[in-house]
Parts: structure tokens; sequence; C-alpha cells
């Protein structure tokens, strides 16, 4: 039987770590864009509070929104970049001709994506509670599976983008950036599902991330959300991480077949 | 012989065109084989295959005992290589580059092999620096340092010395040969220098279009082959292959 081996993993953690410390341009972006658009949404709510009817604070809504939303894309990228890394320095041979397995070396990009998103959800919360006022208590304790759901989502987005950027050579990296916002027109991130037209509301249903922001607004709103709602949403995460983890190992091994693996630079498999 | 690497029937094929035609060798404990052949004869290939970066088409390989197709990760704990085309990531120190390394390797007592390491290869100095910032020849000892980290039974030399002036190249041949001997390891060294490979191999192996043409002590091999030198049987290997037979 394959054990996972932590120390492996943890390499590819440290790998990061040692990028980040030598480098303020990767540092950086962990916390900036997300700083940014907490300060720019913080001050639309402030606007939309003063010419709105009193009563309704829109910070919960959509500043809490675009924090939750942030999180997700945070993660996401968090395992693409740590991935790319290895792309951009021409390190697949290095890496892969090692006793690091496939599960070793995913684990070690999603625990350093746990890492800088945990970085910039810090960063995020503390503007927008000490700068806005945004009391994560009105959410209650269901911020934690809201958390846990995106968190889950992004894993899976982040290593299925890895592995298109895999199969498809260094230059589809750009495929990658903007996913986080193709799909949050889907995930009613802003608006609830009820405003898209029928077809937009199926996807829907596929993407977690919807599950996360109409419970958020119903507990905003006072309503009920049902538990059993997220569950489904969670379910349906890990389901996209299981089949995103053996689509990068199809990849990979295909990769192998083709010598993709081993000219990758050269963008073409024979 | 003990053997380190065994190779059976190895076949990879890109749609028709055969890169490696069903080769079969061995490397055993204390011995250097020289893989040769012109560019092109399916050296690089074989070494993919045996790194498992590259999955054959038919044919095994064992690392001490171990198929690599089964237990990829224990037969690779016990290997290691070095390539030109394989630098390490620019953007890393040496140690960085190393403890990386040493952890994926799972190096018992890292920080002293280090440490050890940079002193047998003289890169105290170079501890800090970004391996982008070394020169060709100091990026070769680092990446040799990398390749005997984990203390490897089969170490894989892609043309180690290229880049190296002769004293430096002699240096590292001698430090491999000590390597080799101290810890009962197999060499597979490719290179088109074959003064390096008549000095340092114990035998060779000559690749032509993905097959073994010629095998045998390579202080002997062009005497049987009636050539003066090393060097006239290689070209006689990569423009007239058929004149020499199978063999």
């Amino acid at each position: 039987m394959k054990t996972l081996r932590f120390n492996r993993a943890a390499a590819i953690v440290l790998r990061q770590f040692y990028l980040m410390r030598g480098s303020p341009a990767r540092l950086l972006p962990l916390f900036v864009w997300v700083a940014i658009d907490i300060v720019l949404w913080g001050f639309i709510t402030k606007y939309l509070n003063s010419i709105a009817a009193p009563g309704f604070n829109f910070a919960y809504t959509l500043l809490g929104a675009v924090l939750l939303w942030d999180f997700f894309g945070r993660v996401m990228l968090g395992v693409t970049t740590a991935f790319l890394e290895d792309v951009w320095s021409r390190n697949f041979i290095n890496i892969f001709a090692t006793p690091l397995s496939i599960s070793e070396y995913i684990t070690g990009l999603v625990m350093t994506s746990v890492s800088t998103s945990l970085i910039g959800l810090a960063v995020m919360m503390a503007l927008a509670m000490l700068v806005f006022g945004l009391s994560f208590f009105v959410y209650g304790l269901m911020l934690i599976p809201f958390l846990l759901v995106l968190f889950l989502f992004g894993i899976a987005l982040g290593v299925f983008a890895s592995a298109v950027v895999l199969r498809l050579g260094p230059a589809s990296e750009w495929l990658v950036w903007p996913v986080p916002a193709l799909l949050s027109p889907f995930a009613g991130v802003f608006y609830p599902l009820s405003v898209l037209p029928s077809w937009m509301r199926t996807v829907a249903h596929f993407l977690p991330p919807s599950y996360v922001f109409e419970g958020m607004r119903t507990i905003v709103l006072g309503g009920r959300f049902s538990g059993i709602t997220l569950l489904w949403g969670g379910c349906l995460a890990v389901l996209y991480i299981i089949l995103a983890g053996g689509y990068f190992v199809r990849v990979y091994r295909y990769a192998a077949r083709t010598g993709l693996l081993a000219r990758y630079s050269a963008e073409s498999a024979s | 012989m003990n053997k380190v690497l065994s190779v059976e029937a190895l076949h990879k094929s890109y749609g028709a065109k055969p890169a490696v035609a069903g080769i079969s060798f061995e490397v055993g404990r204390n011995e250097i084989v020289g893989l040769l052949g012109p560019n092109g004869a399916g050296k690089t290939t074989t070494i993919h295959m045996i790194l498992g970066v590259l999955q054959p088409t038919t044919g095994t390989i064992r690392i001490e005992g171990r198929d690599l197709a089964t237990d990829r990760s224990r037969a690779l704990a016990c290997t290691n290589f070095t390539a030109v085309y394989a630098t390490l990531p620019g953007n890393l120190t040496v140690y960085q580059n190393l403890r990386i390394l040493g952890m994926i390797y799972d190096v018992k007592q890292l920080s002293s092999r280090i440490e050890e390491l940079l002193v047998q290869f003289d890169l105290k100095a170079f501890r800090n620096v970004k391996c982008g910032l070394l020169s060709s020849g100091e990026q070769t000892r680092v990446q040799l340092a990398k390749a005997l980290l984990n203390r490897p039974h089969l170490l894989l030399l892609d043309e180690p010395t290229a880049s190296l002036d002769p004293s430096a190249a002699r240096d590292i041949r001698a430090t491999i040969r000590e390597f080799t001997v101290r810890d009962s390891v197999g060499v597979l060294w490719t290179s088109h220098n074959m003064y390096e490979v008549q000095d340092v191999c114990d035998r060779a192996l000559f690749l032509s279009h993905g097959k073994i043409l010629l095998e045998g002590d390579p202080k002997t091999l062009p005497r049987e082959h009636g050539k003066i030198s090393l060097e006239e049987l290689f070209i006689t290997v990569a423009r007239e292959p058929l004149t020499l037979g199978a063999g």
C-alpha cells in the first residue's frame, strides 16, 4: 500500500515559503489585491447605506460576499500559483524524477494554498471589521461551513486548472487567471439565484459557492437557512476534489506516456 | 555481479517511430557504464524512462530489484541524476534547493549531509547564492551535490561534465569514481567526450537508432573493431552503423 509521506509534501510548501521570503513580488499579492477589493467595496457599501432606507446594512451582503468570493479565489490561485512555479522554473524533471508521488505533490500544493489563503483571509477580515464595521457574528457559526465549502471548491478548481496547464503547456496559464471571474455570474455572489434565467440557475445548482451565497443572504435577511442545503454544496465540492485529483493523475500519466512531461517547455507531445 | 539496474526489452515509440527499440542491459555495483551514441540515438529517452518521467511502450526497468512501473517511489528513492537540461530552480539558493530535494528524498540528518556536500564540491561560498547567479561550472557542481544527496545506489549522469573546464571535469570524474567505489554505486554515464569515457567507464554501450550496437570495455573496443580510437569508433557508429554489425 502506498503511504503518503508528510515530509515530501512539506518540501513543496517549504519551496513556496523560500520563494515568498525572498520576493516581495510574490508576497504582496497574497493580501494587496484582496485588501483593495475590501476597501473599494467597503466604500461602495458605505455609500449605498447612506442613500438606502435606514435599517438595512449592505455591508453584510455586499462586503461579506466580496470577502467570501475573494477567499475562494485566493484558495484556487494558491494551488495554481504553487504549481506554476514549477512550470516557470522548468522544474518538472527535478520534481517528478524523485520518489515524490502525485498525491504527495498535490497535498503540498493544497497545504501551500491553505497557508497563503489564510493570510489573505486574515487581512480581509481585519480590514472589513476594523475599517468598515462588518461584524461576522451576523453569519453566526454558519460562517465556518461557508468558508469550508468555498475552500474545498477552490482546491478542486485549483487542481483542475493545474491539470489543464500540465496538459496544454506553459502558454495555457492565462486560462487559469479568469476562472473565478467566469464563475461569479453563475454563483450568485451579489444577487439571488432567482434573478438568473433558468439555464444559468441550472448551472448554479452545480456550483458549491451558489449554496454559500444563497445561505449568506438568507441569514442576513433574517430567514432560516437549512444546513442540509449547504451540506449538498459541501458534498458537491468534495466530489469535485475527487474528480479534479483523478483528472490530474490522468493528465500526468498522459504526459509521462507521450513525453510531454520530459519535454514540457517544448509544448508538444509526440 | 550484483545488479543495481536491470533493463529488459525496453521499447519506446512515438507513433510508428521507435526512439528506443528493445534494448536490454544491466549496471552492477561499483560499475560505471557509458551510454554512448550520436544525437538522437535514444540515450536521453532511455535515461528519462529510467527516471520515471517517460513511460516505456513495453519492457521493464528494475532498480535494486524493484519494478519501476509498480514500485516507483521506492525504486526512485535509491536513484538520483544530473542532466544539463534539468537545472535546479535559479530563483532558489544552493542551500534551499538541496534542502527541498533532501526532504523529498527523505535524507537522514539532512543539514549535516548538505554541509558535507557543500565542502565536497567546494560550494561553501555559494551556500546562500541563488543558483541562477552561478556560472555553468558552479551549477554543474551544485547539480552533482544534489545527485549525491541521498547517497544513491544508482546514479544517472547525462553529460555531467559538458560545461566544465578540463581541470574541473577531471576533479568531478575523480569524485564520482571515488563515490562509486566507496558507496558501491552503479553509474550510467552519457558523454560525447570519448577520452572521458575511456578514463572513467568500466563498460560502454553504443546506441544507434534506438538499439545497442556494441558493448564492451571502452579501452579495448576500438581495437576489437579495427579502429584506432574510441572517437573513430563513435564516428563509425554515427555514420555507418551497418558496417559494424550487431553486437
